[in-house]
């Protein structure tokens, strides 16, 4: 009869204990069934009333039944904090399609987003910054490059004078001379990123300051073929490895031969407003080292040679995000400022 | 320039080659095509074709119009309705003896409007329709109704040879290259030029124009002595005897030739040269000025014609004389475009006994220009010093096509060619008759240098082995002459090489060596890595202080701007609150020196593109406030920082400092509002001020490794009162590096940047730089308890926060390892002219669980020295 006690005992109890659906309502639970005076306690309290090789066992039974609601208890416990837990956490429910909250951002200007990466490349082909000055000789600028006075190739560029002997940069190379002049004849592997001016009308497309990112090599051992493999290493991370370059015959008074590198247009070479039909667009300037320049810079060109390149980095930052006029970069409204840092 | 498709056929076989073809080989080797127009691609080869007239008949109904039939390869000639003049005249004839080749355009042909009076006519499609009676559904067609020619006047009659039933764009289609030549290319600026170039490339023979012979070989040195008494242009005299050529300054002028043609009529130039011209890109005008502009396209060399009866009467008579010379102070002359012009003295001119005749090379003279009655031509064919001419192309604004070859090193040999050519053609198409002989003033004759080069540097230069022999080929393709000598590759083979007299670019082994890569090809060379060691790799401070500076700042959270360099003094000056500028004039507080356009202080553009952009920045805070004022249009907070050149001139020095700033600028809410903020009262978000630039300037600070004192401070553009001077190099020999502060209310006013504080902040990196890279020992730190301790401090009103500071710090002693305001009271319970400062102090020992004893005892000594060293009391 006892032992039959025992399991009414333990199936009342999980019976009542399953009926709970309250926190609160567990603690009277424990009390009245697993408590000093409760229903299971009570069974030990009829033990006497058992024969005594009987009472080890039944204690036994009763402690294994105590053990078994206690137990229940314990998961009916969690079941119920996690059912209060999870109404409580429905009730905070929040939209979370509402704007995050952005701490003050800043950013940089897009002619510094796209000359950074230019120079990471170049870095990494060991091409290191050389800063020079912008505001320079016409010796500089212009003679030791090998454009004297009234040189025709002087007409490609319109030039900001500040006396007869001095101007605004009108491109980055006479920063080619300062950094020869600072090495040789030490071997070079320089680019030379900055700000250069122009008299030019300002439209749409053309800009009287703009930044140019310029490369120079000298050595012993420098060839053309190595300017095609520096530029073709640049352009294909740069613009894309599915994008081909070409090299074209051109004129720089500083160098010589010249190329002038076009990258395939974005039409893929159908030929579109763009590129005017036809298939191209011209991203830099380059080639070797006129003997004159390199002579001018202290090196001996019947034994080294070099090679240099350069071309203006916000062309190739509009052509590749669209932007229609490139009056924008220097207007410095944060409309345009945001969407390109 | 120009080049016209089926003009170059006269020089190089092109068979086999599209136009798009050679424009793309043209533009690998440098001659850059800018595009492609085709002459007729929309003509329908099966509708209009060439036509023979057989048969022309008066119209039965119509006085003016007239029948045509015309037989086009198919069938029975075709009966069309005309009444073009040319046609009309014939109408009596019936039957053609010889059948007169036209074009012939069917029902459904899409031709010009010819009618139309819109300057770009629309194209319509021929329909049959009766006119009088009789079908007309084809036609004879004028150049207009083929979109050649403005010409309508007639129909358009082609060369007898043109095969009937052939398209017509097989007769007549064209392709014009517009080529941008840089200025090493300028020899190929002409059709025999660019044939050479064409040949070189193809690989093709170049066929030279032939030129006339004139009947003289022999040449006077050109010293102008000639002695005839015969001043009129009579047959058989000698050139020399008519006029006499002398040149100043040989390096002005290295060559300049004279011929006479007499008896010449001016009209209008045939046919085939006017389309030629026409699709070169000039306007024919007459006989004469045509066969100067053919032949310059021809051959690039420029010439002038002059009415030579003018000269005769100039020199009252006698045997005109030309003399090349510079201007005389003061000369002036009446250019053709009737514009009397006040010459420089740089400026070279021909001129006669009478004066000057022409500005050399640039634009003739309006008193012996060739009319309508002009019947003796003086014929000029010379070469002028490029520069000279850029000069003055340059300074009387006068760029024209002779210029721009003048301009480039026109070679003296080809006055040759330029003058026979023209000479021939005045003949043949003028009636002209060529005095015998060529009076040519030469006195220096030029002649392109022997170029001596060893083979190797070749393949030194552009990276590819290039058989000697496969070099002198290419040059020779080019019209070199061309020669090795040695036998030994890399030890001892030499070339030999002289260009052709018209390539002056030709001087120097490089330059060979580009014509030779060039004509290679460099598609054809390989891209080979950089097989030279890497050079020495060196750090650069100044870029990675830059760097450091934008990202600092950006992270900060204020967006970078880049200004124009260029400003105007007056608006810079807009800066100094003291001034009255208002960026409106330059006003007197800029100085009379920077009215003139010249200063001391302000580097400056000699020609500006605006006043606006006359000067170089001093400052990089006009830029940020510029933007500041933009933007706040449509943003309520502003933070923008600049990094960037500012250029002081240097006394002494020709080039000025050019130190780098880095600039910022705040103002508006401190926090960006958003949607959870809306409901909360404007007011209770706090503005950015002084503290925030102060922040910020402390943040860089920090990243550049450099320590620096704050310290009231006064700047012309800033509040007196919320300014700070930014020190640094410590106590010894500090350095100031630049200001923090607000904008002083008057400046901000000039900026419309509302009542709020505008917080700006300039510093030089360079100073900076000098004080940068303070490494400092990492401390360790203890894992002990710290104990907390708050001390209020009361003191007057002036004593400021930072010595307060200082002076717990220094009475703390080391186990105070941490010191922190973290308030500021005024107020009720405070004697008028005072304030508390409430710091938090953390003591820590690095070794032991510090005592509250201990402690209490610190905190005792702190508030000893502040008592004795600030006057502070401790509430």
């Amino acid at each position: 009869m006892a032992h039959a006690d025992i399991e009414r005992v333990e199936r009342e109890g999980l019976a009542a204990l399953a009926a709970i659906d309250d926190l609160a309502a567990l603690d009277d639970w424990r009390v009245t069934w697993l408590g000093k005076s409760g229903t299971a306690s009570g069974l030990l309290r009829g033990i006497g009333a058992l024969a005594a090789e009987e009472r080890p066992a039944f204690g036994a039974a009763v402690n294994t039944m105590k053990q078994a609601l206690e137990g229940a208890l314990d998961e009916r416990a969690a079941v119920l904090r996690a059912a209060a837990l999870a109404d409580e956490m429905a009730g905070d429910a929040i939209d979370v399609t509402l704007p995050g909250t952005r701490p003050p951002q800043g950013g940089l200007h897009p002619a510094t987003v796209a000359d950074r990466r230019a120079l990471q490349i170049y870095a990494e082909m060991g091409f290191q910054v050389y800063l020079s000055r912008e505001v320079e000789t016409d010796e500089m600028n212009f003679e030791l490059l090998n454009m004297p006075k009234h040189h025709p190739a002087r007409d490609m560029q319109d030039t900001f004078y500040i006396s007869d002997e001095v101007v605004l940069r009108t491109h980055t190379s006479p920063g080619q001379i300062r950094a020869m002049r600072a090495y040789a004849p030490e071997p070079i592997r320089i680019v030379l990123p900055g700000m250069v001016y122009r008299s030019e009308q300002v439209t749409v497309r053309s800009e009287m300051q703009f930044t140019q990112i310029e490369g120079l090599a000298i050595g012993p051992g420098i060839t053309m073929a190595d300017l095609k493999g520096t530029i073709s290493n640049f352009a294909g991370r740069y613009y894309g490895e599915d994008r081909p370059i070409r090299f074209r015959a051109s004129y720089f008074p500083f160098t010589e031969p010249s190329a002038e590198v076009d990258v395939r247009c974005t039409c893929g070479g159908e030929g579109c407003k763009l590129c005017k039909g036809t298939g191209w667009l011209e991203i830099m300037g380059c080639g070797m080292v006129h003997p004159v320049v390199l002579k001018n810079g202290g090196y001996d060109p019947a034994r080294v040679s070099g090679f240099a390149f350069g071309g203006g980095t916000m062309r190739t930052q509009m052509l590749a995000h669209q932007i229609d006029d490139i009056r924008h970069y220097w207007a410095n409204d944060l409309r345009f400022l945001e969407q390109l840092r | 320039m120009k080049v016209v498709w089926s003009w170059l056929k006269d020089y190089v076989n092109l068979d086999g080659v599209t136009p798009e073809e050679l424009a793309e080989r043209w533009t690998l080797a440098g001659l850059e095509v800018e595009g492609v127009t085709r002459v007729g691609d929309w003509w329908d080869p099966a509708l209009i074709v060439v036509g023979a007239v057989t048969r022309v008949e008066p119209h039965p109904d119509a006085d003016r119009l007239c029948l045509a039939w015309v037989d086009w390869g198919a069938g029975e000639p075709h009966r069309c309705v005309t009444g073009a003049p040319n046609l009309y005249q014939l109408r009596e004839q019936g039957d053609l003896p010889t059948p007169m080749k036209v074009v012939f355009a069917r029902e459904g042909s899409v031709l010009v409007d010819a009618y139309s009076d819109d300057p770009t006519p629309k194209r319509i499609k021929l329909k049959g329709r009766k006119v009088r009676g009789i079908m007309s559904d084809a036609m004879v067609c004028s150049e207009r109704e083929l979109g050649i020619s403005e010409e309508h006047e007639g129909i358009l009659v082609l060369e007898d040879d043109a095969p009937v039933g052939a398209p017509i764009g097989d007769v007549l289609g064209d392709a014009i290259f517009d080529l941008d030549l840089t200025a090493n290319y300028a020899y190929a600026a002409n059709m025999v030029g660019i044939a050479r170039e064409t040949a070189a490339l193809l690989g093709r023979p170049f066929t030279e124009p032939p030129l006339p012979t004139l009947g003289d070989t022999a040449q006077s040195d050109g010293a102008g002595d000639s002695t005839g008494d015969n001043t009129g242009a009579g047959a058989g005299a000698d050139a020399a005897t008519l006029v006499a050529v002398a040149i100043d300054d040989p390096a002005l002028c290295p060559r300049y030739t004279a011929r006479v043609i007499r008896g010449v009529t001016v009209g209008p130039s045939p046919a085939w040269m006017q389309r030629r011209l026409r699709l070169a890109g000039m306007r024919p005008i007459n006989n004469v000025v045509d066969v100067t502009n053919y032949t310059m396209l021809e051959w690039g060399e420029p010439l002038h014609a002059f009415d030579y009866d003018r000269l005769v009467a100039r020199a009252d008579g006698g045997t005109p004389s030309i003399t090349v010379r510079l201007a005389r102070p003061g000369e002036t002359m009446t250019t053709l475009d009737d514009a009397e012009r006040t010459l420089t003295p740089k400026t070279l001119l021909i001129t006669d006994s009478a004066g000057p005749i022409a500005m050399a090379g640039v634009m003739g003279g309006a008193d012996t220009e060739v009319g309508a009655e002009t019947t003796n031509i003086l014929l000029e064919a010379a070469t002028f010093d490029f520069v000279s001419i850029r000069r003055a192309t340059k300074h009387y604004a006068l760029p024209s096509e002779s210029a721009w070859r003048f301009g480039r090193d026109v070679p003296p040999q080809l006055s040759e060619a330029g003058s026979r050519c023209a000479a021939g053609l005045l003949a043949e198409l003028a009636g002209g008759t060529v005095a015998p002989g060529v009076v040519d003033a030469y006195p220096g004759p030029r002649t392109n240098p022997t170029i001596t080069m060893p083979i190797a540097d070749f393949e030194r230069v552009l990276g590819v082995a290039l058989p000697s022999a496969e070099i002198v080929g290419l040059l020779h393709r080019l019209g070199f002459e061309a020669a090795v000598q040695g036998d030994d590759y890399k030890d001892g083979e030499t070339l030999t090489a002289t260009a052709p007299a018209h390539r002056v670019d030709q001087q120097l082994p490089a330059d060979l060596i580009e014509e030779v890569g060039r004509v290679y090809g460099y598609d054809r060379l390989p891209a080979t890595a950089l097989a030279d060691p890497l050079p020495t790799q060196r750090d650069n401070p100044r870029l990675m202080q830059e760097d450091a500076t934008r990202d600092a700042l950006a992270a900060a959270g204020l967006q970078e701007i880049i200004s124009y360099r260029f400003t105007a003094i007056a608006h810079e000056s807009m800066l100094d609150a003291s001034a009255g500028g208002t960026g409106t004039s330059s006003g007197d507080e800029t100085g009379a020196d920077e009215q003139n356009g010249v200063s001391s202080t302000y580097v400056t553009l000699r020609n500006p593109s605006s006043p606006d952009r006359a000067v170089m920045r001093r400052s990089i805070l006009t830029g940020l406030l510029d933007a500041a004022a933009a933007n706040r249009r449509y943003r309520e907070r502003i933070a923008l920082f600049e990094v960037g050149s500012v250029f002081h001139p240097a006394a002494g020095k020709d080039l000025p400092d050019e130190p780098r700033h880095a600039g910022l600028v705040l103002l508006g809410p401190g926090t960006p509002g958003d949607w959870r903020s809306s409901g909360e009262a404007q007011d209770s978000v706090r503005p950015l001020d002084f503290y925030d630039g102060k922040g910020a300037v402390e943040v860089l600070l920090d990243t550049l490794g450099v320590e620096a004192t704050f310290a009231a401070g006064s700047h012309p553009s800033l509040h007196p009162g919320r300014t700070a001077a930014v020190h640094v190099g410590g106590e010894e020999g500090a350095a100031l590096a630049g200001h923090v502060g607000e904008l002083h209310p008057l400046v901000r006013e000039r900026w419309a940047l509302g009542d709020e504080p505008v917080v700006v902040a300039e510093l030089d990196l360079d100073v900076l730089a000098q004080a940068s890279g303070v490494v400092r020992p990492f401390v360790g730190f203890s894992t002990y308890p710290p104990v907390e301790r708050d001390l209020a401090v009361v003191v007057d009103e002036a004593t400021p926060a930072g010595d307060v500071e200082r002076a717990i710090r220094s009475a703390g002693g080391p186990l105070l390892v941490h010191c922190a305001l973290f308030d500021v009271y005024r107020g009720e319970q405070l004697p008028a002219g005072k304030k508390s400062l409430a710091f938090s102090l953390r003591f820590q020992a690095p070794n032991k669980t510090l005592e509250g004893k201990a402690v209490d005892g610190m905190r005792g000594r702190i508030v000893k020295t502040l008592e004795s060293a600030v006057g502070a009391e401790i509430r």
